[in-house]
């Protein structure tokens, strides 16, 4: 059990009690769905089925709908494959990261960070298969048994790393998000008024019975999972920095792409948990344990991760112009001056100037500066991609080559189309799965907080005693 | 035991032993007894039920929709049941022909696989066309599978029968001619000697006839001087490979003008280098004065723009320098540059050209007292050998359009000619046609002006024809037909002599014609096969160089001159010609469309272009529509800035703007022509002064390069001048070093990579810079080779073009470290082309990064690429250096948003059977016609020796016009392309990037510059050797 000073802030305000935490999500999941529900979910099936259609065309006319050419070969489709797998880093890194290391407040977030980066890989990967000329020939990227003789897969080719880095990350995510799911299931399960939903969360909770000897068992997968998570998290955008990194082309081939794509991806994974939590604290009434500490820390990593890339970028120029290589000071000199600056600087703004604002506390524990700026440095991010690909690619060594990418509305379509698939996904987990790790995060709360003055309770004890909702762990 | 055997019954009917049992029970099927009565009748009458047509109806029905599930897409092709002698399926039969369009000569090869032409190369025993294959022949095979071609001779619109249509046009020939009406044959210059006989023959049934000789490009003028100043009205031989010093005056000799191939082999043969002990250290000196920058002009030493209003006044100049005369000023620049060209010139003496392409005879006689006054009469020009392609008459033509308009001319036939469109006075023709009693035209196509004849008698493609030509006094060569007709069509020559009341047999009539006229000797037959097989015929000893007198009519030319030219102030037009579109007559040809064009790059248009400063005084940027006004005709088309080009002046290339050319020439660009002016009875292309105003709106002009310059990376692109060069055969070259902890070392010498062995062969290719003038013969020879698909003007404004090889066009800049000053060319660039075709590095940066393996190495050096396997992730194009990969980004055969000749049965027989059309979503590239170097080693394999040297060459190597490509095995100590290695390694030879040591397979030499070397130079040149890092 979670012992804390009594002096901490707690992790979770309002006084909640046991039955208040399964009351308060389990609500979400039991109760018809709001309308607002309703109206974001309508929303976000109509931006897929727009997104779908874009795709499908892509698919049936062939790549030359988007705007890539013979000298750009990739542009939207990598920089939201890179974007997409950055976004899914903060789960991770949440549930696995901070779990080793004991930062008990993940446990309000974790649950929804996971969800996301789950999400965030199916559209990644969705990207994967949109790149390619010939998507339905996808498999031969796996190294399956083939009739072609001894035809492997090219081990040597990053795209391959790719292939295991994403397939990996995605089932061991899975596995941990499940896993610290199936108590909360059980628990559904438990609650459950219908046949119906009984039966599926009873099906999904897999028996569990709360038993010590379960809760061990969940400890133990849990820590082991987080073990293995961990690297996860450092290899998945570390490989797909090497899909750059060991090319030959100047802006790409850079020996700083692992630690700076590792530290992109976790401040872009965490603007959008920010993004999203924001929104469904406010939705669902998670106030009380979403708190301003939550928004605060996230910030403050923001705050680092964000230094670390305005650092890399810094080093990337000096290394340009230290190597004395012509054509890698030029990709820089490109990037800054050339006809794409405004990328450039778009880039710079958002996620090296931006972040640097947190250093005000005030800002930092504004929900709508937060909001803001998170969605300020998803924008960076996705730019710091762009930058990346299409301003490297496009004035790469042979001048005669040198080219300009333009979007089209498919380029912008099959964007789309990953939103519409994200947010999908997202609504029906927030609607049909515990969107807060009850389970966890009854860990962390007071159980004696009814005993705390309200300055650090949030709840007198008149207001207590006078609620009915307090009253239930004492019946 | 037997009564225990259980009997069973058939039925109801055996057990009551029925009559109707027995009477049936000797017939197994039943009830079929009947089948007499209904013999006739069947399930698939709908009537009966016979239990094996019921069979035969479900097999046929499971057959026929299981077959059309399948798309075979084998259906059409049938096997030989008898197979035809000589005949080898998969193995390719040659013929030697010729390819003589418009007076533009090639001797050819035309390679045929199961019957059908595939591939042109040159002819290697011709010493007028000597291998060389210009892009425009190298299309003109596309050409023979035009679906647009008329498929029958027609009467008005209606289709006619030839029985009928000879019928007719005959007996309204004799009644013209009976009546003493006049009948004309018009025709553009026509090389074929049998055919001028068989035009003679027509003439002398009907005597009123006349032919009429026009050129859409014409150099009537430099005939008409020719006649003046030595009385001889003939186009003389030019050698420019005698030539220490060259001036061209306005005059695209190594893109347009007469014989542009046969010069590019002699000009580069004056400018080929070798760093070899002993070897040649010297190359001519060519100066160039020119008002667009025109693929010779790209290749001068020297080059000045100037003025089509002082293109008479330059000629002069010279030779008032030359002469001793008092000058012309033309400007500090320009007077500067004919100093000095005067100088090299009168050095040069007897070893001197001056080529004009002007078609103004006073020009052209200035310049031949210019060419007389360096003794070049007997050196580098040979009036004793007349060429003859461009026979041209403008008056003739002049008085031909107003015979037509006032009713003098009775009776029109066109051969291989389209005036409506390509003459000045298309327009009054056009109008003109309509009042003649008779108009034939011998158009493959119901073009503008085959539209307008009573008559249209296709004629075949000359692939499918016979014929001959002479080029030149003395050589003749022979067109064979490599393919029955495709269509009902018959040749012209058939035609006429068939209305001519003759045996409309060409074919005997054309070895009469050379029994008679040029084989003559005992043993015809032999001689004529031997001619058939060589595809030219040259009589030994025809030619002598000789020498002229003094030109006469000098005096009364300079002072015609002097009245003629006079600069003025406004904007002056010129029109000029195309190395790929020519005048037009081929803009259906989907390959020349989208060949860039060698300077601008741009494809699929043509377009005012105007100079950097013309440009900025008129507010004009790139694409800007404006509407050019010349003397009351307007036309209105885009503007291409184009450095070098002369201040004030805007030009635009002629044979666009087809109006009834087919899908792929309709209305691609403006039709021109009739800006072409006839002045004093010659056609001129420089259309005077007009006016240039902006329209407001944009039109995108397709390129394949937007930028213009190398900026300065001299890891691509090593050049340097000749005395450099001379002092040190290294000059020029850049050597990078990298820094390691174990000192400096060469970038060669630093590999993550164990490399490959290659214990066979190591094909590679050498490029020389200084040779490759950069007219792009190899874009479509690689085209036609490799089925390289088109993609259209959209596509290419996409930068999507699919060419496996390109020529890149760098200009010089003034700009030295500045960045952004780099990426703008100079006012009067130095210009380099570079080919650049996958350059199969050892090191592949393609190979190590694609997923599947689908690009791989092979043990005899060569990238290769298995489409099958690609599954389209484009990493290795982008990981690719030099960006020669090519992506499918379409569907582009079968698809109608692509309706080249891959979109139609006829026009894919010109597909290589050799070669994989590549499907949508895969990456393609330069195989190094892998293809043709399997074919070579079977062929040795076959007879148990290695591949000789220059046995296998690739298709852009074989087509070059001046051998700056050379292939060959590198581990062949023998063979031509590693003595040349051997010779220029350390020397002119190096690898492009050799700084990320991807080690390529293909080579480069440097581009050598006949140039003086100034102070500034020399720093330069200083400043990058001791570059590097």
């Amino acid at each position: 059990m979670h012992v804390t000073s009594p002096v901490r802030t707690p992790l979770v305000t309002g006084g909640k009690t046991y039955a208040d935490v399964t009351e308060d999500i389990c609500k979400q999941v039991e109760g018809k769905p709001t309308k607002e529900w309703k109206v974001a979910f309508g929303i976000s099936l109509a931006v897929l089925a727009y997104g779908t259609a874009c795709l499908f065309w892509t698919w049936w006319e062939g790549l030359g709908v988007w705007g890539l050419n013979k000298t750009v070969g990739w542009a939207w489709d990598i920089t939201n494959f890179v974007w997409w797998v950055g976004i899914g880093h903060a789960g991770t890194l949440i549930s696995a990261i901070l779990l080793l290391f004991r930062q008990k407040w993940r446990t309000s977030i974790n649950r929804a960070a996971e969800a996301m980066t789950i999400f965030a890989v199916i559209c990644a990967a969705s990207f994967i298969l949109m790149h390619m000329g010939r998507p339905w020939l996808a498999h031969w990227a796996l190294p399956l048994p083939n009739t072609f003789g001894s035809l492997w897969v090219n081990f040597n080719s990053p795209l391959v790393w790719d292939v295991f880095a994403i397939s990996t990350y995605f089932s061991v995510s899975c596995l941990f998000w499940y896993v610290g799911l199936v108590p909360d299931l059980a628990t559904i399960r438990d609650r459950a008024q219908n046949k119906v939903s009984k039966y599926i969360y009873g099906t999904l909770a897999m028996g569990w019975n709360g038993s010590s000897k379960t809760w061990a068992r969940y400890e133990y997968i849990s820590l082991i999972l987080a073990g293995l998570s961990t690297p996860l998290v450092l290899s998945v955008h570390t490989i797909v920095s090497f899909d750059f990194a060991t090319s030959v082309i100047p802006g790409w081939h850079t020996t700083i792409f692992p630690p700076y794509f590792v530290a992109g991806a976790i401040f872009s994974g965490f603007a959008m948990v920010q993004n999203l939590m924001l929104v469904t604290r406010v939705v669902y009434k998670l106030e009380d344990y979403i708190t301003f500490e939550h928004i605060e820390m996230m910030n403050t990593i923001i705050t680092l991760t964000g230094s670390i890339v305005g650092v890399a970028y810094l080093t990337e120029f000096f290394i340009a112009w230290y190597s004395g290589v012509e054509y890698e000071s030029y990709a820089f000199i490109n990037r800054a001056t050339g006809p794409y600056w405004w990328a450039y600087w778009a880039m710079m703004t958002c996620n090296v100037i931006s972040p640097q604002l947190f250093w005000s506390r005030k800002i930092r524990r504004s929900i709508t500066w937060t909001f803001f700026l998170s969605v300020v440095v998803n924008i960076g991010m996705w730019f710091e991609r762009f930058v990346i690909i299409v301003t490297s690619l496009h004035r790469d060594y042979i001048p005669s080559s040198w080219a300009m990418f333009y979007p089209t509305m498919f380029d912008i379509g099959d964007y789309i189309f990953s939103f519409g698939l994200f947010f999908t996904l997202f609504f029906l987990f927030s609607k049909y799965l515990p969107v807060i790790n009850m389970a966890e995060v009854k860990a962390v709360i007071r159980t004696s907080s009814e005993k705390l003055p309200k300055k650090i309770s949030g709840v007198s004890k008149a207001d207590r005693l006078a609620s009915p909702a307090y009253k239930k762990d004492a019946e | 035991m037997e009564t225990q055997t259980k009997r069973y019954w058939k039925g109801l009917e055996e057990l009551r032993n029925d009559e109707t049992f027995i009477k049936n029970a000797h017939n197994e099927f039943g009830s079929f007894e009947s089948t007499d009565s209904s013999q006739n009748k069947s399930i698939v009458d709908g009537i009966g039920s016979d239990r094996r047509d019921f069979l035969k109806v479900l097999g046929f029905g499971v057959a026929a929709v299981s077959l059309a599930a399948c798309d075979a897409p084998v259906r059409k092709s049938i096997p030989y049941i008898n197979k035809p002698i000589d005949t080898f399926p998969s193995i390719a039969d040659w013929y030697a022909s010729t390819y003589a369009e418009g007076g533009d000569y090639t001797s050819i090869l035309v390679k045929t696989r199961e019957g059908r032409p595939i591939k042109i190369e040159g002819n290697r025993q011709s010493s007028v066309s000597g291998g060389g294959v210009s892009a425009r022949a190298h299309a003109s095979l596309l050409a023979l599978y035009d679906v647009e071609k008329l498929k029958g001779p027609k009467k008005g619109e209606a289709d006619a029968a030839w029985d009928t249509i000879d019928k007719e046009i005959s007996s309204q020939l004799a009644s013209i001619a009976a009546k003493g009406g006049q009948i004309r044959i018009v025709s553009s210059t026509i090389l074929s000697p049998s055919t001028k006989a068989v035009i003679s023959d027509f003439t002398k049934k009907y005597p009123t006839t006349q032919h009429i000789t026009y050129d859409a490009n014409s150099l009537a003028g430099l005939v008409k001087a020719n006649e003046i100043s030595f009385s001889k009205a003939a186009i003389p031989s030019y050698d420019f490979s005698k030539a220490k010093v060259i001036v061209g005056l306005s005059c695209d000799f190594l893109g347009t003008w007469l014989s542009a191939d046969e010069f590019s082999r002699q000009y580069v043969k004056g400018r080929k280098l070798s760093s070899a002990k002993g070897g040649k250290r010297d190359m001519s000196r060519h100066y160039q004065f020119e008002t667009i920058l025109s693929l010779t002009g790209s290749n001068a030493d020297y080059r000045a723009a100037v003025k089509p209003s002082q293109e008479g006044l330059v000629a002069l100049a010279l030779y008032n320098k030359i002469s001793g005369a008092a000058g012309v000023s033309l400007g500090a620049e320009v007077d500067k540059l004919i100093d000095k060209a005067a100088k090299d010139l009168k050095a040069a003496q007897g070893a001197a050209l001056v080529v004009s392409g002007s078609n103004d005879p006073n020009v052209q006689i200035v310049v031949n007292a210019l060419n007389s006054a360096l003794g070049s009469y007997g050196t580098t020009i040979d009036l004793g050998s007349p060429t003859y392609y461009r026979q041209g008459n403008d008056t003739a033509m002049n008085e031909l359009v107003d015979g037509v308009k006032n009713g003098a001319v009775s009776a029109v036939i066109f051969y291989g000619c389209n005036p409506v469109y390509d003459h000045p006075r298309g327009a009054e023709l056009k109008d003109g046609i309509s009042k003649l009693s008779l108009s034939v035209s011998f158009a493959d196509r119901a073009e503008e002006t085959a539209s307008l004849c009573k008559y249209i008698t296709p004629a075949p493609h000359y692939l499918e024809s016979w014929g001959d030509a002479e080029p030149k006094a003395g050589s003749y060569s022979l067109q064979q037909p490599t393919i029955s007709l495709i269509y009902k069509t018959r040749q012209a020559q058939s035609s006429l002599l068939k209305w001519a009341g003759l045996s409309e047999d060409f074919y005997a009539y054309l070895r009469n014609f050379w029994k008679n006229n040029i084989l003559g000797g005992s043993d015809f037959e032999n001689a004529w096969t031997k001619a058939l097989h060589d595809g030219v015929y040259e009589r030994a000893g025809a030619s002598t160089a000789s020498g002229a007198g003094t030109p006469a009519g000098v005096d009364a030319a300079i002072i015609a001159v002097k009245n003629t030219y006079k600069s003025g102030s406004g904007i002056e037009v010129v029109l000029y010609e195309k190395v790929g579109m020519g005048t037009g007559t081929l803009a259906n040809n989907p390959w020349l469309q989208e060949f860039p064009e060698p300077i601008t790059k741009a494809c699929w248009d043509n377009y005012a272009s105007v100079s950097q400063k013309t440009a900025q005084e008129m507010g004009l940027s790139q694409n800007d529509v404006v509407k050019v006004e010349v003397k009351g005709k307007s036309l209105e088309l885009p503007v291409l800035v184009q450095p070098g080009q002369a201040n004030g002046t805007v030009a635009i290339a002629i044979g666009y703007g087809r109006e009834k050319a087919g899908k792929s020439g309709n209305g691609v660009g403006v039709n021109v022509f009739p800006f072409a002016q006839y002045k004093a009875g010659f056609i001129s292309f420089n259309a005077g002064e007009g006016t240039v105003s902006k329209t407001g709106s944009t039109h995108k002009i397709a390129q394949t390069q937007t930028h213009e310059t190398v900026m300065a990376r001299k890891a691509v692109l090593q050049e340097a001048r000749l005395p450099e060069y001379q002092k040190d055969t290294k000059a020029g070259r850049y050597f990078p070093h990298v820094f390691t902890s174990e000192g400096v070392k060469s970038s060669t010498e630093i590999s993550l990579w164990n490399g490959y062995e290659k214990p066979n062969h190591s094909w590679g290719l050498v490029i020389d810079l200084n040779s490759c003038t950069g007219c792009g013969s190899c874009v479509i020879s690689c085209q036609a080779e490799n089925n390289v698909s088109v993609v259209g003007r959209q596509e290419v404004i996409n930068r999507r073009e699919m060419h496996w090889i390109r020529i890149d066009r760098y200009y010089s800049s003034d700009a030295v470290e500045d960045l952004k000053g780099l990426e703008i060319a100079s006012e009067n660039p130095e210009v380099t082309f570079q080919p650049l075709m996958c350059q199969h590095c050892g090191n592949a940066p393609c190979e190590t990064v694609c997923p599947v393996l689908a690009t791989t190495h092979s043990t005899e050096g060569l990238n290769q690429m298995a489409y099958n396997r690609c599954v389209g992730t484009r990493y290795c194009a982008n990981n690719c250096p030099y960006k020669v990969r090519r992506f499918n980004w379409f569907k582009y055969f079968d698809n109608d948003n692509f309706d080249y000749h891959f979109n139609n049965d006829l026009g894919k027989m010109v597909i290589n059977p050799d070669v994989t059309v590549r499907s949508r979503g895969v990456i393609e590239k330069c195989s190094m016609c892998v293809q043709r170097i399997q074919e070579g080693k079977l062929n040795a394999k076959k007879e148990r020796r290695r591949p000789v040297d220059g046995e296998i060459e690739v298709a852009c190597s074989q087509s070059c016009p001046t051998d700056a490509i050379i292939f060959g095995d590198m581990n062949d100590p023998e063979s031509r392309i590693s003595k040349l290695l051997a010779e220029e390694k350390d020397n002119r030879a190096f690898t492009m990037l050799e700084e990320i040591n991807v080690k390529p397979q293909v080579t480069y030499l440097t581009k050598i510059r006949n140039k003086d070397v100034d102070a500034k130079a020399a720093t330069a040149t200083e400043h990058a050797e001791h570059g590097g890092h």
